[in-house]
């Protein structure tokens, strides 16, 4: 369509096009990548605080401000909750690398008699349809006002209490062992 | 220029998937359902859309001998946008499309209509095709998406509707149900605009 001649590919004109156009777009880059950076910064935030409203009894402190981790495990985050200055449970951030692909994160929530009041999955990348369905109510709320202590969190497979997803054992597994490692961080971690 | 007819060219006559056959990394990877198709389509066209325009705007003050270079860094940094603006506006999508959505970058359907297309034409004509291509690749990810979701996991769009103990077929949305579905719907589109073609000539 254009009658103009294309800019000839000398040396000069080569690097000075190819250096512009990078310089263009880093400049462009740096401007999306500041502007978007709070809003990146608080998706994390806005996670966690969800996981914790779902899996703890009503509370009215802020947990996420009170968190504290493990010595021996700086990856298990614990969440002390209150009402009215009472303690009111605690939610652990816990994982797993039992699982099909990488390490699973959930949020298990406990009571203040240690009883595990929910569960929700943070992340997973298990097998889509199988794996996956930990998600769903069906599966993580058969956990729900469970002890630990007298409850065995094993799926039935493995002697334990636990009825795994259909044809999704190791993924089921996995959970187990992820809320296992919060019962235990709870107990060893000690109550504040 | 008839946009009818480009939108035609773009979805059917031309679609990126269906009778060009590029892009089949992201195609088969990220279709498991409607609404990730839907993601990826939209973010492939943002960056088609882009690039077709910068381009075909600068188009004469490229030297031949670095455009495929000046190409890519282009479509780099479009890619690049999108990513952040995903990851902080969308982090569920972002998440479930995962390494996908870098890896636009070398999509081939992006550089090719830079090459074929952007670099030889107006400006007009270039964002029309970008947005035209984009749409046509959209819709290819939301048909296959749709059709893998709807037999996989019995649901579309997220919204299920059978009971939810029920049996689907896992293998449509596990990874060789994309390469079964993709076969069947090529093989689908061809025999449409096979058919059509004596129409237009008469």
């Amino acid at each position: 369509m254009s009658s103009k001649k294309k800019l000839p590919s000398t040396f000069f004109n080569m690097v000075l096009v190819l250096t512009t156009v990078a310089v263009l777009s880093a400049l462009a880059l740096s401007f999306t990548y500041s502007g978007t950076k709070e809003a990146r910064a608080m998706v994390e935030v806005k996670r966690t605080l969800k996981a914790l409203q779902e899996v703890l009894p009503a509370f009215d402190n802020d947990p996420d401000s009170e968190k504290y981790n493990l010595e021996s495990d700086a990856d298990l985050l614990l969440y002390p909750a209150k009402k009215e200055g009472q303690p009111a449970g605690t939610a652990v951030k816990t994982y797993s690398d039992k699982g099909f692909t990488e390490r699973i994160w959930l949020m298990v929530g406990f009571d203040k008699d240690n009883k595990i009041y929910k569960t929700w999955v943070l992340k997973q990348r298990e097998t889509p349809g199988l794996g996956t369905k930990m998600k769903e109510p069906k599966f993580r709320n058969q956990f729900s006002g469970k002890d630990p202590a007298a409850f065995n969190l094993k799926v039935k497979k493995d002697g334990g209490q636990v009825d795994a997803i259909t044809a999704a054992t190791i993924s089921s597994r996995a959970f187990c062992d992820a809320v296992d490692r919060a019962y235990r961080a709870l107990l060893g971690g000690g109550k504040k | 220029m008839n946009l009818l007819k480009e939108l035609h060219r773009g979805l059917l006559k031309e679609n990126a998937v269906f009778v060009l056959l590029l892009g089949m990394c992201p195609t088969l990877a990220v279709t498991g359902s409607a609404k990730n198709g839907l993601g990826m389509g939209l973010a492939s066209t943002a960056v088609l859309l882009g690039a077709n325009m910068v381009i075909s705007l600068i188009k004469n003050l490229i030297p031949d001998k670095v455009r495929i270079p000046v190409f890519i860094v282009i479509i780099a940094s479009f890619v690049t946008i999108i990513d952040l603006t995903m990851a902080a506006y969308t982090p569920d999508l972002h998440e479930e499309l995962g390494i996908f959505i870098p890896l636009i970058v070398v999509n081939c359907v992006i550089l090719g209509r830079a090459e074929a297309f952007a670099s030889k034409k107006s400006f007009l004509a270039s964002l029309v095709d970008g947005l035209v291509m984009g749409l046509g690749f959209t819709f290819a990810l939301v048909l296959l998406g749709s059709v893998r979701e709807i037999l996989g996991a019995g649901s579309i769009f997220g919204r299920r509707f059978v009971a939810e103990d029920a049996d689907t077929i896992l293998l449509f949305i596990l990874q060789p149900g994309a390469f079964i579905a993709l076969g069947f719907l090529i093989a689908f589109v061809n025999k449409l605009t096979k058919k059509s073609r004596p129409r237009r000539d008469a």
